[in-house]
């Protein structure tokens, strides 16, 4: 028998008697958040070519204020402070911001990647003080269901851009005819993706029937609540997915707002 | 037949260290049966709890490859011999000696927990009656086995040891299958938000990673928990609600 000097005790950051590439997850968490969280950004103070067509980019639907034909209310409010740059964006981003951002998927995440705490299961942290969710500031998640409120709202006005996406301008006549083009299948696509992302939130799994102990009392509910269970077993999949789809869909409307990319049309 | 090395604690409270084996490995083997040749071969004093070798005891709870695991139901046909596997206890409890820890910390806290409370029975020969369905949600939480892993990987307590706060997965998992009960009127709410320190938990899924019974003890016990404690405690409509309304409770 041969002994090697070494501690049982707590660990190191970093350290671990893990042999797998723990790390990999942890890095591509990083690395993918942080890219989405930079294009996002990027795309959010643009302004422009966020529209072709009948497209409109998901980052800024719904267009409450802008220069395009979408805008509910017409251009830039008056009351916007001269010293921020104006992007419609800017105003409806807030909402599925805070809803990725308080969304216990992606926190569970992020807590990794971001703050090392831990950066893996059964690996060092840097830090010896704790405090969670349940002090300043992280105890503010506990509002992710008033960011799901407002989520559910924009699945519905994603969907009706989609059925706008449909009716394409006549150039001879200036008529709309029906369409479908790539980018309508897109823009589709996305509205699946974040409709399967949000409603298998598991705020809304909990409000729809979770919170309730005799669920057969109450059909609708209960079936209500076993969808929800549904699309929640698959809630880290849906997350990617909607989260990479989004921000393809704004740079396919992107790219053909700026003639780099052509749509091309189905039907 | 293989050989594999092995990297096994060997100690106490006091101090210890890695201690170097080899054993010959058969198909079929897991790592219990590896431990117990050692002890059988090379080290007749190791210490090792185990039981049922079954997966279903949960007393050979420890650290393989890093990673908290029951040894009777790792296999050695999954784990990589091409460096030694390392055995080691569980790093968020007292060390005993060797491999066995001191899991009554768990057990401790359990009594801190309301215990079930029925409502009324539901017929004149007091018995009660339930919709399969309503019991069917909390039937995955009784499969646990206090094995503990979810405890010993929850870093909560095993780098943070707020012990004395935090009941930890386990205790969510006793907890939720309480409060879910279809026939349960006691309220845990409270004590789960103040002593029991849910909003510890960052949800790192370790627990759910590391459970051998596949309980999704996340998504399924302690989310659905912090949602209840948010409805009590953190929801402004609700809040306002309480006050037009001060005797409105949640339906169920």
């Amino acid at each position: 028998m041969n002994t090697t000097g070494e501690s049982i005790a707590s660990l190191r950051f970093g350290q671990t008697t893990r042999r797998d590439l723990w790390w990999v997850q942890t890095v591509t968490v990083l690395v993918v958040l942080s890219s989405f969280a930079a294009y996002a950004t990027w795309a959010a103070f643009q302004g422009k070519n966020y529209y072709w067509g009948p497209y409109l980019s998901p980052f800024y639907a719904p267009e409450i204020w802008g220069s395009s034909p979408n805008a509910w209310f017409g251009p830039k409010p008056l009351w916007w402070p001269d010293w921020i740059r104006f992007s419609p964006a800017l105003i409806i981003l807030i909402f599925p911001l805070g809803f990725r951002l308080t969304c216990y998927y992606y926190r569970g995440a992020y807590y990794k990647s971001f703050w090392a705490d831990p950066p893996s299961c059964t690996v060092g942290e840097p830090r010896h003080s704790y405090w969670g969710e349940a002090a300043w500031p992280l105890v503010l998640q506990n509002i992710h269901r008033y960011f799901m409120y407002p989520a559910l709202v924009f699945i519905v006005l994603l969907s009706f851009e989609t059925w706008k996406a449909l009716w394409f301008t006549n150039p001879a006549d200036g008529s709309k005819v029906f369409g479908i083009g790539v980018g309508t299948l897109i823009l589709a696509i996305n509205v699946v993706l974040l409709g399967g992302y949000t409603l298998g939130c598991h705020s809304l799994r909990h409000l729809v029937g979770g919170r309730i102990d005799r669920l057969s009392q109450t059909p609708f509910r209960r079936e209500a609540y076993r969808c929800a269970s549904c699309l929640n077993r698959g809630h880290m999949p849906w997350a990617w997915a909607s989260l990479f789809w989004v921000a393809f869909a704004d740079l396919y409307v992107r790219m053909c707002a700026m003639g780099i990319w052509t749509d091309w049309r189905i039907f | 037949m293989a050989t594999a090395s092995f990297r096994v604690w060997r100690g106490d409270a006091q101090g210890g260290a890695f201690a170097d084996y080899t054993a010959e490995i058969s198909e079929g083997m897991v790592v219990l049966d590896a431990i117990h040749r050692i002890q059988a071969e090379h080290a007749n004093d190791l210490a090792v709890r185990w039981n049922c070798k079954a997966g279903k005891c949960g007393s050979c709870s420890a650290e393989v490859n890093g990673m908290p695991r029951l040894m009777c139901m790792t296999r050695m046909s999954e784990l990589p011999l091409d460096k030694p596997i390392t055995v080691e206890p569980m790093r968020a409890f007292p060390l005993i000696r060797d491999l066995v820890t001191d899991v009554s910390w768990n057990f401790r806290a359990k009594m801190k927990i309301k215990e079930f409370k029925p409502r009324k029975p539901d017929a004149p020969d007091g018995t009660w009656r339930m919709a399969q369905e309503d019991v069917d949600r909390v039937q995955e939480f009784r499969k646990c086995i206090e094995c503990f892993l979810c405890q010993d990987v929850c870093h909560v307590i095993r780098n943070h040891q707020l012990q004395e706060d935090y009941i930890g997965p386990r205790l969510f998992v006793h907890t939720v299958a309480l409060e879910m009960h279809p026939l349960d009127t006691e309220n845990r709410i409270a004590d789960l938000k103040k002593s029991q320190g849910l909003g510890y938990c960052n949800i790192t899924k370790c627990c759910t990673k590391v459970c051998p019974e596949s309980i999704t003890i996340t998504d399924n016990a302690i989310i659905p928990l912090k949602e209840r404690v948010v409805d009590e405690f953190y929801d402004p409509l609700r809040m306002l609600a309480r006050l037009v309304w001060p005797d409105s409770k949640p339906p169920g």
